[in-house]
């Protein structure tokens, strides 16, 4: 059914030919789209470490110190011996604990400390404040897409050419102000940092990850669709390399059924009847916590193409996914009441770049009486969608589609502003018609 | 809407009074604010119809423009609002004290102090909404790129001398007014919505009339009765007892009432003009007075009622004391409007059309710091602000109950004291979040070290608190530095103040990413009048 | 139906309507693009959406669509399109009608222009009348008009679908005042968006005979009747009223009152009810908040409890410190001027 498409050959074409132009190229800057999952922490420890072992020293700049920190860790366990310098902030407890166990790893607030080193990382935020250094023959800005353009016109004259890796469907950057005055305007300080290089820099190579390792191939054609409709990407695994099943049976309430669900299709639905409710609500917190629980209680086990044998999906393989801090917490606290330890709980800005096996989705609209944008954003829905290799179950409350019905797009359109796809509306619409067809109703 | 605003609301339309949503001002207002009410012709952009303007609300300045579409009168319009409002800047503008002012050396990258005048006051502009702050932006973008015979003697259209400059300064309060807390250009809806809670929507809080009937409503009437009459009642004319508070005009005056009166003006001006003899000329230009003196009055009809609200809006606002804060912000607005004298003498041109690259992000960032200083001053300043950060989890009260020494672990030992905190709240904590309270007008830090799970009966639980600065330099903490037990401490989860964001390359470094450097032509380039043709006659 | 009538007659009168020079601002800067055979609005077009066609010559062809009622027109538009993309020239078709299917019946509409490109693209052309200062403009019209031109996009693609070598832009020429002048600029905007939203919000309308099978038997909404009977009419409509509307609908003033009078907490407004989770009422949620009514155990009640109380306290701690200090509190204002009351 695949005739003609091996995602492992595509893959590497595509890494090949970023790498090619990032060792080789003469182009100032090179932007790689990468969909969820398709391997973009991968490109970034590579692109650095033949960057450094071609003799070329280059800064790296990520958004948050959860990711530096993770680089930083990814970097020694690929080449333990090479020279990686973590810039910090002054402020107390800067950096992760881990690092001090790294021998390769030179840590410090100020610049200077850490030149001559083959590669040296920071926060965007900490790199604005390094002034009066020689720039970077190379530099890596990650999660360039979260990154606002005012973010890279601080640190942009640190560096000299720069490989930009980004996800274009994660949440977008903000600010806490309006900016609507600067809209159009190529460098306009509140868009993201892609976009202002490539309006001013049309002609600089893009590249795009074609292949999800992460997503299933039950996911990647709807995630795709709903999300990247004009840059589509393929699952790098077939319907069948993938398999999910329990080695209890379920007792037919609704947690087992749509975790049934999910493990057959890859999707599941557990629609609570419709109500308005407040955004913690105590049966939807409830019954993700259950939907959790069962789904350790009954001995899940993945099977994948990473492993020859079925992997047990412990409490660390799994994810919960919400819209707001509040539901959250809540969701810890219901984790807690059922005794369940381990389990990863946030909101979709704090699940960005991370991946589980199955995650369980309290959908943002669910029991609403209002849509705003906010909750359409775009962003935020697909990262929820995109956090599983195997399974996701969604727990929303019925009338979903008709709330967004009363809710019609009536975005405001400034001159001049690159379209970005897709519409939050649409592709909300897009996700629930999928979801419908995996639907089970709530049945304690 | 926060939950504790929507409560607010609720409680409106029970009363059927506006509920305050803050105990004290949050703005400041000067002792002469200078009132301006626009009204703008339907379907033109930049085409003045009138408007009332002045510091005395007994004596407002009414000026009209009997033909919209007539670019000389336009004209004279914008030459007598200068002379309106460019007199109560000057006013400001000469008189100043001494103050310092950090500077960067540019050679050695040094700071220094530099002595400079900052205006003891600035020039304060009331507008009724927000469409009349986007109109004062309006006109200053109409109106800083004209040329005026004096710039150049072959202008076509030259402008009137001061409007220019009107226009510069216009586009400075514009501007300015994007800056979260300033008070320099404000919008009385915004003022008095900042301060009430009414029983409408936010939508029908724009409609300055009604607003202020929710407020302040007629002896014997609801908030929800008088807002209504405000909305639609009409008179026998069937016009609008409350007109629309400009700049835009009820279409309904435009049709019935304006556009007749336009027409005759203009009949009146063809007929002088074809007037043979001086008697015929006489007579004909009594008629073109009195369709002038018509249409002004019909003006000022509609712009009254509107001049009157702004002034009784600034009535109640002056009824609640200033919070203490707002002082601090208004001295950033007396530095940004000295900033902007300065650069008018110094002969600077007129402000780009649009920002470049580096003066948008630094905007957008002073802006941010602008919004999170506003947000931290507000709450510290009012007890209901506060209310509403403590209901979302960023801020408690509680009762000191304990206090236990402890030192860091150094050479020279620091106190760390350990803070035991009683309180019935919840704020969202976590290991080692950073709390802060005022001590002296100066925030104090601490982090959060553990909570004490025991919840009696009240609901109230110890929070662990451990203090990390403002205690002096020596091994015991200086007098009056460290709670003690029975203290009620406000505490916050946000800081008190802002750092500033990292400094950003000059606008001629600007980076390739973003376009590179301008270009030498640019700023002449921003600057260039609008290419004036016949057809500007609209 | 027209609302505005019915709303009158329900004794809510909407302040709506157009002033005069706008109306004629309007007609007159349509006529200025248009003029010449539109030569300057075609010459914007080129500039912007030309691609590698020759720029149009004084050969554009304009064809007259008249034809007898709006079936007549679009019939004759489609003919006037096919022709058109058949010669392979540049066209400019000036206020063409088009149908489109709209929960079941055919809807007609009417851009302000379509040009035929000489490869065979289509191009919808909107040309409104609020200005474009220094390439920017108000972004609710511009959305507005995004939406709208999208729905012409729709109805094109139809036409197309059955038109050999025809293909539709979903690139849109806006055309508006330039500054504060009467000369047009035009800008290009991507519709794909409102395009992707219309459609489907053409796919999951009511169907219009739906809602009106769902009425009482002799439901009608004749102004001529008495205002309780079409006020009985009206009702049995579902409602959706929230202070959008006012700017939108002649009979929001009609919906506000009954939402009011039935105490709905979207009176004030949609985002209201993000908090109040099941509390649809004024009254309910006061007493939640006194503790009057409602499940402690429920996170709104628990909420609202709290904020009523936090509320309380700051007030009451505020009405204190001024006790303590009543010159802060002096009433600075002096009273109400007599000139206030035409608005009060």
């Amino acid at each position: 059914m695949r005739t003609g498409f091996d995602p492992g050959a595509e893959a590497a074409r595509a890494t090949g030919a970023i790498l090619d132009d990032t060792l080789r190229g003469s182009s100032r800057g090179i932007v790689v789209d990468s969909p969820p999952g398709a391997g973009k922490s991968t490109l970034v420890v590579r692109a650095a470490l033949e960057l450094a072992a071609a003799g070329h020293p280059l800064m790296v700049i990520a958004q948050t110190n959860a990711q530096v920190d993770d680089l930083v860790v990814r970097l020694a366990e690929k080449d333990p011996e090479l020279p990686v310098g973590r810039l910090h902030s002054s402020d107390s407890d800067p950096y992760d604990k881990v690092l001090d166990g790294l021998a390769n790893v030179t840590k410090s607030a100020k610049a200077a400390d850490l030149a001559g080193l083959d590669i040296v990382i920071s926060t965007a935020a900490k790199w604005a404040h390094v002034k009066n250094v020689e720039p970077w023959g190379h530099a890596i800005v990650d999660e360039a897409y979260q990154m606002r353009s005012d973010a890279l016109l601080a640190v942009a004259g640190l560096f000299e050419r720069a490989l930009f890796v980004g996800d274009p469907g994660q949440l977008d950057p903000f600010s806490i102000v309006g900016a609507d005055q600067w809209a159009g305007l190529t460098y306009d300080p509140s868009a993201s940092a892609v976009s202002t290089l490539l309006a001013h820099n049309p002609e600089l190579p893009q590249h795009r990850l074609p292949v999800s390792w992460r997503l299933p191939a039950s996911a990647a054609p709807l995630v795709s669709d709903a999300f990247y409709p004009y840059t589509p990407f393929r699952s790098g695994t077939d319907h069948g390399d993938r398999k999910l099943s329990f080695g209890v049976a379920s007792d037919g309430s609704g947690p087992d059924r749509v975790l049934d669900e999910a493990a057959e299709s890859g999707w599941g639905l557990l629609e609570l009847p419709a109500r308005h409710t407040p955004r913690t609500d105590p049966e939807a917190v409830r019954a993700v916590a259950l939907v959790v629980r069962r789904l350790l209680d009954r001995g899940g086990v993945a099977t994948s193409e990473r492993a020859e044998d079925p992997v047990p999906v412990t409490a660390d393989r799994v994810a919960v996914g919400t819209a707001h801090r509040d539901q959250a917490a809540a969701v810890r606290a219901a984790l807690a009441e059922l005794g369940v330890t381990g389990v990863a709980v946030d909101t979709a800005n704090r699940l960005q770049g991370r991946e589980f096996d199955v995650t369980v989705v309290l959908h943002p609209l669910s029991g609403r009486p209002d849509a705003t944008a906010f909750h359409l954003e775009t962003g935020r829905l697909c990262v929820l969608a995109s956090r599983h290799r195997h399974a996701c179950v969604v727990v929303c409350r019925e009338g979903v589609a008709d709330l967004l019905d009363e809710h019609p797009s009536t975005e405001p359109v400034q001159l001049g502003v690159t379209v970005k796809f897709p519409d939050g509306w649409e592709a909300n619409h897009a996700v629930l018609a999928h979801l419908a067809e995996h639907k089970v109703r709530w049945k304690p | 809407m926060s939950l504790i605003t929507t409560l607010a609301r609720l409680e409106a339309v029970d009363s059927g009074r506006a509920q305050p949503l803050a105990t004290v001002r949050h703005r400041h207002l000067t002792d002469r604010p200078l009132v301006l009410v626009p009204l703008t012709t339907a379907g033109e952009a930049g085409a003045p119809l009138g408007a009332l303007v002045g510091t005395d609300r007994e004596a407002p300045r009414l000026l009209a423009v009997a033909q919209p579409r007539d670019r000389d009168l336009r004209f004279a319009f914008l030459a007598e609002l200068a002379e309106a409002v460019l007199p109560h800047i000057e006013a400001c503008a000469d008189v100043v004290e001494p103050a310092e002012r950090n500077e960067t050396d540019p050679a050695t990258g040094k700071k220094t102090k530099v002595e400079v005048e900052l205006c003891l006051d600035a020039a304060q502009v009331i507008v009724p909404s927000r469409a009349g702050v986007e109109f004062v932006r309006l006109l200053g973008r109409s109106m800083r790129f004209r040329r005026t015979a004096e710039d150049n003697p072959d202008t076509p259209y030259p402008a009137p001398a001061r409007v220019p400059l009107l226009g510069r300064w216009l586009t400075h309060y514009g501007e300015r007014a994007r800056v979260p807390g300033s008070s320099l250009l404000l919008a009385s809806t915004d003022l008095l919505n900042r301060h009430w809670a009414t029983g409408q929507s936010s939508l029908e809080d724009q409609h300055l009339g009604a607003l202020l009937s929710w407020i302040d409503p007629p002896a014997g009437s609801s908030g929800a009765e008088a807002a209504l009459r405000a909305e639609l009642a009409r008179d026998g004319e069937g016009q609008l007892l409350c007109p629309p508070a400009g700049p835009a005009t009820d279409p309904d005056f435009d049709n019935r009432l304006l556009a007749p009166a336009i027409e005759r003006y203009d009949r009146a001006r063809t007929a002088l003009a074809s007037a043979e003899d001086g008697l015929a000329a006489d007579a004909r230009l009594g008629e073109l007075s009195a369709a002038e003196r018509e249409i002004r009055s019909l003006l000022a009809r509609v712009m009254l009622p509107t001049w009157d609200a702004v002034w009784r809006g600034l009535d109640l606002l002056r009824q609640l004391p200033e919070g203490a804060r707002a002082e601090d912000r208004w001295t950033r607005d007396r530095w940004s409007f000295t900033a902007h004298r300065d650069r008018v003498r110094s002969g600077e041109p007129p402000q780009p059309r649009r920002d470049d690259a580096v003066t948008a992000a630094q905007k957008l960032a002073s802006r941010e710091t602008a919004q999170a200083q506003l947000e931290a001053q507000e709450a510290l300043d009012d007890p209901l602000v506060l209310a509403g950060r403590r209901l979302a989890g960023e801020a408690f009260l509680g009762t000191v109950s304990g206090v236990e020494m402890a030192y860091t672990e150094s050479k020279r030992p620091s106190p760390r004291p350990l803070v035991t905190v009683r309180t019935d709240e919840r704020p969202h904590l976590g290991e080692r979040t950073k709390v802060y309270r005022s001590l002296d007008g100066k925030p104090q830090t601490a982090e959060f070290v553990r909570a004490e799970q025991e919840t009696d009966q009240d609901g109230e639980i110890l929070l662990v608190l451990r203090i990390l600065d403002r205690m002096g330099r020596s091994k015991e903490p200086a007098p009056g530095s460290v709670p003690e037990p029975g203290e009620r401490i406000a505490w916050t989860l946000f800081e008190h103040d802002q750092r500033g964001g990292p400094k950003l390359p000059d606008p001629e470094e600007t980076p390739w990413t973003h376009g590179g450097p301008p270009g030498a032509d640019a700023a002449t380039r921003a600057e260039q009048p609008d290419p004036v043709t016949p057809e500007d006659l609209l | 139906m027209d609302k505005g009538v019915l709303a009158t007659a329900l004794g809510s009168p909407a302040p709506f309507g157009q002033s005069q020079f706008a109306f004629m601002r309007g007609n007159a800067f349509e006529a200025k693009v248009k003029a010449d055979g539109g030569a300057e609005l075609l010459r914007l077009l080129y500039e912007r959406l030309g691609g590698s066609s020759a720029a149009p010559g004084p050969d554009v062809a304009t064809p007259d669509l008249s034809a007898a009622g709006p079936e007549g027109r679009a019939a004759r538009t489609a003919l006037a399109l096919r022709e058109a993309t058949a010669a392979g020239g540049w066209a400019l078709l000036d206020h063409p009608m088009l149908a489109l299917e709209v929960a079941g019946s055919p809807a007609y509409l009417e851009p302000d222009a379509v040009v035929v490109h000489p490869d065979g693209r289509w191009t919808v052309v909107e040309i409104k009348s609020f200005p474009m200062i220094d390439a920017s403009a108000a972004a609710a019209k511009v959305g507005a008009a995004a939406r709208q031109a999208a729905v012409y996009v729709l109805a094109l693609e139809r036409v197309a679908a059955v038109t050999e070598g025809a293909e539709v832009g979903h690139q849109v020429l806006l055309v508006c005042p330039k500054d504060f002048s009467n000369l047009p600029t035009a800008s290009v905007v991507d519709v794909r968006k409102q395009r992707a939203v219309t459609r489907r919000q053409l796919t999951r309308l009511m169907r219009v005979e739906d809602i009106a099978a769902g009425l009482p038997e002799g439901t009608t909404f004749d102004p001529a009747c008495a205002p309780e009977e079409l006020d009985a009419a009206v009702a049995a409509v579902p409602p959706a009223y929230a202070p959008e509307c006012l700017a939108a609908c002649e009979l929001a003033f009609h919906c506000r009152a009954r939402s009011r009078a039935e105490g709905a907490v979207e009176a004030l407004g949609r985002s209201v009810r993000g908090e109040l989770g099941g509390l649809t009422t004024v009254a309910g949620v006061l007493a939640a908040a006194a503790g009057k009514e409602g499940d402690p155990a429920d996170p709104t009640v628990a909420a609202l409890r709290r904020a009523a109380a936090l509320r309380a306290e700051a007030l009451e701690s505020a009405a204190g410190l001024r006790a303590e200090a009543p010159e802060a509190a002096s009433v600075a204002g002096g009273g109400t001027p007599e000139g206030a009351a035409a608005c009060r």
